[in-house]
């Protein structure tokens, strides 16, 4: 019996200005799942993500991660668990040196500077950074920081990783060893984005937000070529399937 | 200065300071300890000492040389912030009444001698500041100013500013162009749109630090930046702070350009 | 303006340094105790931020010149002052290092002038006061240009101060006071104008900033008034103490620069009026050590005369020149030679 390792039941959310981003989520995504989130601008992709690691608690309803309940006191419990890249990687390399960066989650979990130190090392070897690994965040290119924002949070060894618009910034070449990295990893998978290709590419389901709810689940290869579906989301077809 | 020019020319430092060579991999104490050392012993020279300054040179230009770093580079960096230091000094030969002889029945007011020794002093100073950083990254110089005992939540917002310094100034520079692309020539900004530019400025970085926040809090972040690293001090540093130290003493006690002359002098005649 | 380590004395540089290091200490234990952890991020953009603005230029209408902004006043109005005194010292630590603004010695005095007078004294003096609930464009407005002039002059006189007390300046201190403080003026008010811009400009887009900085902490997380005014009536003292002794041994200086502007005759009378009270202060307020200040007093205004300066005649001796040219020689000569050998090595 697989576990749900992410429930969201009914979670709405309303902004302290009143805008109401969240309008009753339910889905569920089961251990091992790479899952895709589109819809269009201001659909509530990035507040849904919010909510997936406690920055945002819901105004009602109800978030369950790998059976914990999302609330006050567990936040920290489910940082553990969840990883969160976020769209903008100079946001999230803030230490003086990339090593110091990528050891900062496990720091933070109290581990000995050796042994976070090594762990970091480790995060950096699998996204191919580790001769990064002396260099300050502004002396690298933004391929690289995006490879090391994801060690940052692969050092914490989290079971669930999600993403906000991973290769948002980044060049063609660098896109594809993106692609390549996100596809080796086992771990659960979420990924919030406007390049269809690389939902296609990494996620085996696709989710539709639109204002706020779930407008359509299922399998990636059937959402992402249903056109009048992604139209009716101010999206169009992945550009691997328009036809010239 | 503007934009642009700050931002190359604090970039070529800053990329400077992260060479490996015999004086950067130095710790950072005993550089930022011997710069001191250094600057006091300079400024303690009384005010119209200028001959018995120029030893002090050498320090200046050994950590050049050793550390990789181009001499003119330097040398148009301390020219370009002279200005204040001119300003003030250049009163004293006006101002001073006393008079010194520099040759038979020629004397020239001490005030000169005042003015040449604060320019000679603000070379030195400027110089060897700017050779700190030049080979030292200014992480470096934070955890050596930490383990010399400078409150962490200071320490800690220092290397936050230089995180992103650079990213702040590209972002000013990006606004302040897209203001100078609709000023059609005009140069300079108004007050009203000064304050625009500022203030959107500021909000862009209070929304950033709220997503730094954010990042930070996503792993694990509970109010303490943890430190990765623990460096100890080997003997060549305590060496070099020996050395340096043991150097201006001696130039600041025995005035070595009068030694070295009379020598010189003994020699020829 | 910017003290440099060439005008400083070490005994000036380190009294201000322990004054700075002090304060940076005292802030630091204020904050670890008080502060929301939201605001560590943002002190430090915030710091980069004020960096990188104060390069940006704007024309000052009707003169021409340009100004730019100093950013103590904006910082203590977001950030409360400790966390402003903090940010400030970090910027101009960074412009010390990256620009050799000022100097390493002198940025003790820097931080001092450019942090301690905007956060402590007039932030919590004048524009609290002043401004009251904040809500109101014109208070605010009026409030940032009184702390930000009085925020200004106090670090410019205290420039004034740190450079006569260094004594490596001829200036009198009458003419460079009459030189930095009109500037200033204009400065501040400048700055105070452009701070109320920014403020309002950011209260309009985004309210809930300001409101959680200043509602929060009634006089600014801790600081109690007792204890600014204790600080304050002591800087006052030193202050005072400080303009009489120079006062008397300047009077000549003070006297040149009321006669130009007087256009008064030539001999002042030393004897009766200010200067012999003045002269009578210093005399009873003497506590302050000598930081090797030319005895002008002392000496007659006779230009051709010719002082006894031993430190002078060492260095104008035919064997010092000598020497001196030597060693300049030696020392570039050994640093081309290693760069010259480093540079066949390397590649």
């Amino acid at each position: 019996m697989s576990h749900h390792i992410f429930e969201f039941r009914d979670v709405r959310y309303r902004y302290p200005d009143g805008t109401e981003a969240l309008k009753g989520v339910s889905f569920q995504v089961t251990h091992g799942e790479s899952v895709g989130i589109v819809g269009a601008n201001g659909a509530g992709k990035s507040t849904l993500l919010l909510h997936m690691n406690g920055l945002l608690l819901p105004t009602s309803g109800e978030v369950t991660i790998g059976e914990v309940p999302l609330g006050k006191g567990t936040r920290g419990e489910i940082r553990r668990k969840v990883g969160i890249i976020f769209q903008n990687p100079d946001d999230q390399l803030f230490m003086p040196t990339v090593l110091e960066d990528v050891a900062f989650g496990p720091l933070n979990l109290g581990m000995s500077p050796k042994a976070a130190g090594e762990l970091a090392r480790e995060a950096l070897r699998r996204v191919n950074a580790l001769e990064l690994r002396d260099k300050p965040p502004h002396h690298i290119s933004g391929g690289q920081k995006s490879a090391v924002a994801i060690a940052s949070v692969l050092a914490m060894n989290p079971d669930i990783l999600v993403m906000d618009e991973p290769a948002a910034s980044l060049d063609p070449k660098s896109r594809r060893l993106l692609i390549a990295l996100l596809r080796s990893f086992s771990h659960s998978k979420i990924v919030a984005s406007h390049d269809l290709d690389l939902i296609l590419d990494v996620c085996a389901r696709c989710i539709v937000v639109r204002e706020g709810a779930v407008a359509a689940d299922g399998p990636a290869e059937e959402i992402l070529s249903d056109r009048d579906l992604l139209e009716a989301n101010s999206l169009e077809l992945p550009l691997s399937l328009q036809r010239r | 200065m503007t934009l642009e020019a700050a931002f190359y020319g604090i970039g070529r430092l800053d990329r400077l300071s992260y060479q490996d060579t015999a004086v950067h991999r130095l710790d950072p104490r005993a550089k930022v300890v011997a710069t001191m050392l250094f600057v006091v012993a300079v400024v303690s020279f009384p005010r119209y000492e200028v001959l018995s300054l120029f030893p002090f040179f050498l320090f200046p230009v050994l950590m050049a040389a050793f550390g990789d770093i181009p001499a003119g580079f330097i040398t148009k960096k301390v020219v370009a912030v002279s200005p204040f230091a001119v300003f003030v000094g250049m009163f004293n030969p006006l101002f001073d009444p006393g008079t010194v002889a520099i040759a038979p029945g020629v004397s020239v007011s001490a005030g000169w001698f005042s003015f040449a020794s604060i320019l000679v002093k603000f070379a030195l100073t400027v110089s060897t500041a700017l050779l700190l950083i030049a080979t030292t990254s200014f992480p470096g110089i934070c955890r050596g100013l930490r383990r010399l005992g400078v409150p962490a939540l200071f320490v800690s917002q220092l290397l936050f500013l230089y995180r992103y310094l650079f990213v702040l100034m590209e972002e000013a520079m990006r606004v302040v162009r897209a203001r100078d692309m609709r000023s059609f020539g005009k140069r300079g900004t108004g007050g009203r749109i000064f304050i625009r530019i500022v203030g959107t400025l500021f909000l862009r970085t209070v929304e950033r630090a709220e997503r730094i926040y954010g990042a930070m809090l996503a792993r694990g972040f509970r109010g303490e930046v943890p430190s990765l690293r623990r460096e100890a001090l080997r003997p060549s540093d305590a060496l070099f702070v020996l050395a340096a130290g043991s150097l201006f003493a001696l130039c600041r006690l025995v005035p070595v350009p009068e030694a070295l002359g009379r020598i010189a002098r003994g020699l020829i005649a | 303006m910017h003290m440099a380590d060439a005008l400083l004395s070490p005994a000036v540089g380190a009294t201000f340094w322990t004054g700075t290091l002090g304060t940076i200490g005292y802030a630091s234990k204020k904050l670890k105790a008080h502060l929301d952890d939201k605001k560590i991020p943002l002190m430090g953009v915030l710091g980069a931020f004020i960096f990188a603005s104060q390069m940006i230029n704007f024309t000052i209408p009707g003169t021409g010149s340009s100004g730019h902004l100093g950013g103590g006043m904006i910082l203590a109005v977001m950030l409360g002052p400790h966390a402003a005194f903090i940010v400030m010292a970090s910027v101009l630590t960074v412009q010390a290092l990256f620009f050799a603004d000022g100097g390493l010695l002198a940025l003790g005095c820097n931080i001092w002038n450019l942090g301690f007078y905007p956060c402590f004294v007039a932030y919590p003096l004048i524009y609290k006061p002043l401004v009251g609930d904040g809500r109101s464009p014109q208070r605010i407005l009026l409030a940032s240009m009184a702390s930000a002039v009085a925020g200004l002059q106090m670090g410019a006189f205290s420039v004034v101060l740190q450079t006569l007390l260094s004594g490596k300046t001829e200036l009198p201190f009458g003419t460079f006071l009459l030189m930095m403080q009109p500037i200033h003026l204009a400065i501040g008010v400048v700055e105070g104008f452009v701070t109320a811009g920014v403020i309002n400009y950011v209260r309009a887009a985004r309210p809930e900033i300001l409101d959680s900085s200043a509602s929060a902490k009634p006089l600014a997380a801790g600081i109690s008034l007792r204890n600014v005014l204790v600080g304050f009536v002591a800087l006052a003292v030193v202050t005072g103490g400080a303009l009489s002794w120079f006062a008397s041994a300047h009077t000549d200086g003070l006297e040149w620069s009321i006669e130009k502007v007087a256009g008064k005759g030539e001999l002042p009378e030393h004897k009766h009026g200010v200067a012999a009270a003045i002269k009578g202060l210093q005399e009873r307020t003497a506590f302050l050590p000598d930081y090797g200040f030319k005895p002008a007093a002392s000496e007659p205004k006779a230009k051709e005369e010719k002082p006894a300066w031993p430190n002078v005649d060492a260095g104008t001796s035919v064997s010092g020149l000598i020497g001196a040219v030597l060693v300049l020689a030696m020392a570039f000569g050994i640093g081309s030679a290693i760069r010259a050998f480093r540079g066949r090595n390397s590649s």
